[in-house]
């Protein structure tokens, strides 16, 4: 009886092993605010060539510290131009592989339909109880929001009101759940097919913050992985860009 | 080596742990009581609910916690009614959902202490014609005491170590939500190391100094 088991355990971890030596696997970390577009991007990938993409998501500070002590993947996509090219200086991606997949744009939304005007005045009558933003030493979006509040000049006001997410899609959800009565969200999270999905927005205009121009990099683990160089490429087709930009992106 | 904002994140973090503590000692005790007397069939679902923070992830946690206390969950409604606003992204906020993530922590030793007293002393007490209450507090707590100090010092190390919850509902804000656990997250994101071992040394020591007093002061209370 005790053979058996231990025979019945020691095939399930063979094939265990074997399953996950076979499938060609891309790890790839995902900035936050690039979740539902990658997930369809990713799944078009394996549809086309049956390689897979395991996504990471994360905020873009995060994910930088995690490859920087050793995390296995071997793409980013960054919310930023900086965190792709630090990468490259430091040695950890590969030199020349550093393309904008997409610029994203900054919206002040609310879940409630009326809150938010098209001018984002509401910022100014400070009728709010809570202003989420992504923590702007973190994620891009959230230096964005910083960025923007101090052009307004309405930072030292609002101070008192603002609350942080860890990332981006945590920002997301403090809004979306009616916790913060409004706050700076990555306008791909709240729009589909060219318009809000639920709630009221102000699309941030591009002059009020440094465009927040999303890199993606292949990294020194990936280097000699042409599965990955693939999923790379595959970012820039017509298919792709075309998911990207019913987010709300704007393409190179 | 500690930044200022590192110590507005401590005094936050005793603060909560404090107030936290306190009121599970309040709540717990009758509810360690009930279970420890029921036969109620009712026993096994509220032991197991009891319990239930000890095996759930605290995103489970958090995740429930933001949509109860929010604007369309029934504690945010009843916060809102009686004009104490809404408790996501602050300090009291925490309190009432570390109340949650800790309860076990201090209704399971108090429970076993009280088991482990039996029929015998209470009957005593009755035949001296001891009123219920002056039981309670003359016979029952004296001999419960080891599990009270369990129950006190895990309670409030077990809140200062909490971490997912707080990230979920807190909102980063300092002096309000920013504790100590969340500060370290901060700048071990931020790479800032030096001041992330500032920070995290201190907790490894703490965590430690507090274990050691439980078991020097309580080597035969039973652990939770």
């Amino acid at each position: 009886m005790r053979i058996k088991i231990v025979a019945l355990c020691s095939s399930l971890l063979t094939l265990i092993l074997l399953a996950s030596a076979m499938a060609d696997e891309i790890p790839v970390a995902v900035a936050a605010n690039f979740t539902a577009p990658m997930q369809m991007i990713a799944a078009n990938f394996e549809r086309a060539t049956g390689r897979r993409a395991v996504l990471s998501f994360g905020a873009t500070g995060t994910l930088y510290a995690q490859i920087k002590n050793g995390a296995p993947f071997e793409i980013l996509l960054a919310a930023d131009s900086a965190t792709p090219a630090k990468l490259e200086q430091e040695g950890l991606a590969v030199p020349g592989t550093r393309a904008t997949y997409a610029i994203g744009k900054l919206m002040l939304w609310s879940a409630k339909p009326d809150l938010v005007d098209n001018h984002g005045q509401i910022l100014k009558t400070g009728n709010f109880k809570h202003l989420a933003l992504a923590a702007p030493q973190l994620a891009p979006y959230g230096a964005a929001a910083m960025e923007t509040l101090t052009k307004l000049e309405l930072l030292t006001a609002l101070q008192d009101k603002l609350v942080q997410g860890e990332n981006i899609a945590q920002t997301h959800q403090f809004v979306s759940t009616g916790n913060a009565e409004l706050g700076f969200v990555a306008l791909s999270q709240v729009y589909e097919n060219g318009k809000l999905r639920s709630g009221s927005g102000w699309i941030v205009p591009a002059g009020l913050h440094t465009p927040i121009r999303q890199d993606a990099v292949l990294l020194a683990k990936g280097k000699d992985h042409p599965s990955a160089q693939a999923l790379l490429q595959f970012l820039h087709n017509n298919q792709s860009r075309k998911i990207i930009e019913s987010f709300g992106y704007e393409l190179e | 080596m500690l930044e200022p904002a590192d110590w507005t994140a401590i005094w936050l973090t005793l603060r909560l742990a404090t107030i936290t503590t306190l009121i599970l000692l309040l709540l717990g005790t009758p509810v360690a009581w009930w279970l420890a007397r029921t036969r109620s069939r009712w026993k096994g679902p509220l032991v197991a609910l009891v319990a239930l923070p000890i095996v759930l992830p605290p995103t489970v946690l958090g995740f429930y916690l933001l949509l109860f206390m929010g604007p369309e969950g029934p504690l945010g409604q009843l916060t809102r009614f009686l004009g104490l606003g809404l408790l996501p992204f602050t300090f009291w906020g925490l309190v009432v959902a570390s109340s949650f993530y800790s309860l076990p922590f201090v209704v399971q030793p108090i429970q076993n202490a009280f088991e482990a007293i039996g029929e015998r002393p209470l009957e005593a007490a009755a035949t001296l014609r001891a009123s219920p209450l002056d039981t309670f507090f003359s016979v029952v707590v004296p001999l419960a005491r080891p599990g009270y100090l369990t129950a006190t010092v895990m309670g409030f190390a077990h809140t200062i170590g909490e971490f997912g919850v707080v990230l979920m509902i807190g909102g980063n804000i300092p002096g309000q939500t920013r504790v100590v656990s969340v500060q370290i997250f901060d700048h071990v994101e931020s790479m800032a190391y030096p001041q992330a071992h500032g920070l995290a040394a201190s907790m490894v020591v703490f965590a430690f100094l507090v274990l050691l007093v439980l078991y020097t002061l309580n080597p035969t209370g039973r652990r939770p």
